[in-house]
């Protein structure tokens, strides 16, 4: 059986940490810390408690995470 | 955190597999048009818990079944089901058990009745794939250079490599670390070590790579609904050579006897 890819996932936003930092809860139910995309806060995308959000993240660290789209 | 195994653990492996094979080839005796996937999920789960196994799918993260069976433009995980096989599909059947606390875990591509050229050819060259991608299961090889064996060699044909899926490590968990992914760079990624178990399983589109999952939670298939390719193979990570604890022998023995061409 096929795995799901751990690289990119979706999660909702669960708390605001400050210094564009966030709490995300992962789908998969891991609660994980994540920033915003450089590319983001350039275009000054608001993230808010409870927004779903896409993230990126890395097969190493599995604890952090890059937010990198803001679902609609 | 990567589990090596040793000799012994490994023989175990190969016993799970090797009865993966054999399920699947129970499978290959009444695989063809007019067939209920149900109907072979259910055969599937009798051969297994027959051999003092247990069905290594079921319940594995919700999943309800012992077979994933993907029927054309599904990809991988589909349910099994009412749904009659026609003629001309192609099937992807995957199946895992649990023998001695060893996970084992083999799929394999089935054509039903005649199928189209173009599709035969795609069934053809992800299988070719798949053992380029163990070839490179050796010693002081990295995880990017089996994405990039498969990766290089289909792409070149204009097919997609699916991304959102991947192969696993695979041993007293159905998945471990580290991921394998399909594609890659060469010399990147995870240093493969003797005693690493793993699954290689390029899942390969004749169309493009995107794929969407269905809203059962489960079922993946291709973005455009073409059709998809899927071959899998645990494999042991030694010096020198790569080992491949599954088989798909047994399948093909019945395949043949059938009188069902092999690609």
């Amino acid at each position: 059986m096929a795995k799901q890819a751990s690289i990119e996932q979706d999660g909702t936003v669960i708390e605001s940490l400050g210094n564009a930092m966030f709490r995300v809860e992962l789908e998969n139910g891991h609660i994980i810390t994540a920033h915003i995309s450089g590319k983001m806060r350039m275009h000054y995308i608001k993230i808010l408690p409870g927004d779903k959000v896409k993230l990126e993240m890395s097969p190493y660290d599995l604890t952090k995470g890059r937010i990198t789209y803001r679902y609609k | 955190m990567i589990y090596f195994k040793s000799e012994e653990e490994i023989e175990l492996l190969r016993i799970s597999s090797l009865l993966v094979g054999k399920t699947l080839a129970e499978v290959a005796r009444v695989i063809g048009p007019g067939v209920k996937t149900i109907s072979l999920d259910k055969l599937a789960e009798d051969f297994i818990r027959s051999h003092g196994a247990v069905p290594g799918f079921k319940g594995y993260n919700g999943f309800p079944y012992t077979l994933c069976i993907s029927v054309n433009e599904q990809v991988v995980h589909g349910f099994p089901g009412e749904r009659v096989l026609q003629e001309g599909d192609i099937v992807s059947v995957d199946c895992g058990v649990l023998l001695n606390g060893y996970y084992g875990d083999s799929a394999y591509t089935f054509p039903v009745g005649n199928i189209r050229p173009e599709v035969l050819q795609l069934m053809k060259r992800t299988k070719e794939s798949l053992y380029l991608g163990i070839e490179m299961a050796i010693d002081g090889k990295r995880v990017g250079d089996i994405g990039f064996a498969v990766q290089n060699y289909v792409e070149e044909f204009g097919y997609g490599v699916v991304r959102d899926l991947v192969g696993h490590g695979i041993g007293k968990h159905l998945h471990e670390k580290p991921e394998i992914p399909n594609y890659g760079k060469r010399g990147t990624g995870i240093r493969l070590k003797d005693g690493m178990t793993i699954a290689i399983e390029p899942m390969i589109n004749l169309g493009g790579k995107n794929v969407i999952q269905e809203k059962d939670g489960w079922t993946i298939r291709t973005a455009d609904r073409m059709p998809s390719a899927h071959y899998e193979h645990s494999v042991a990570v030694r010096h020198g050579k790569a080992d491949i604890l599954s088989t798909f022998q047994y399948i093909e023995n019945e395949l043949e006897k059938r009188g069902i061409e092999i690609i």
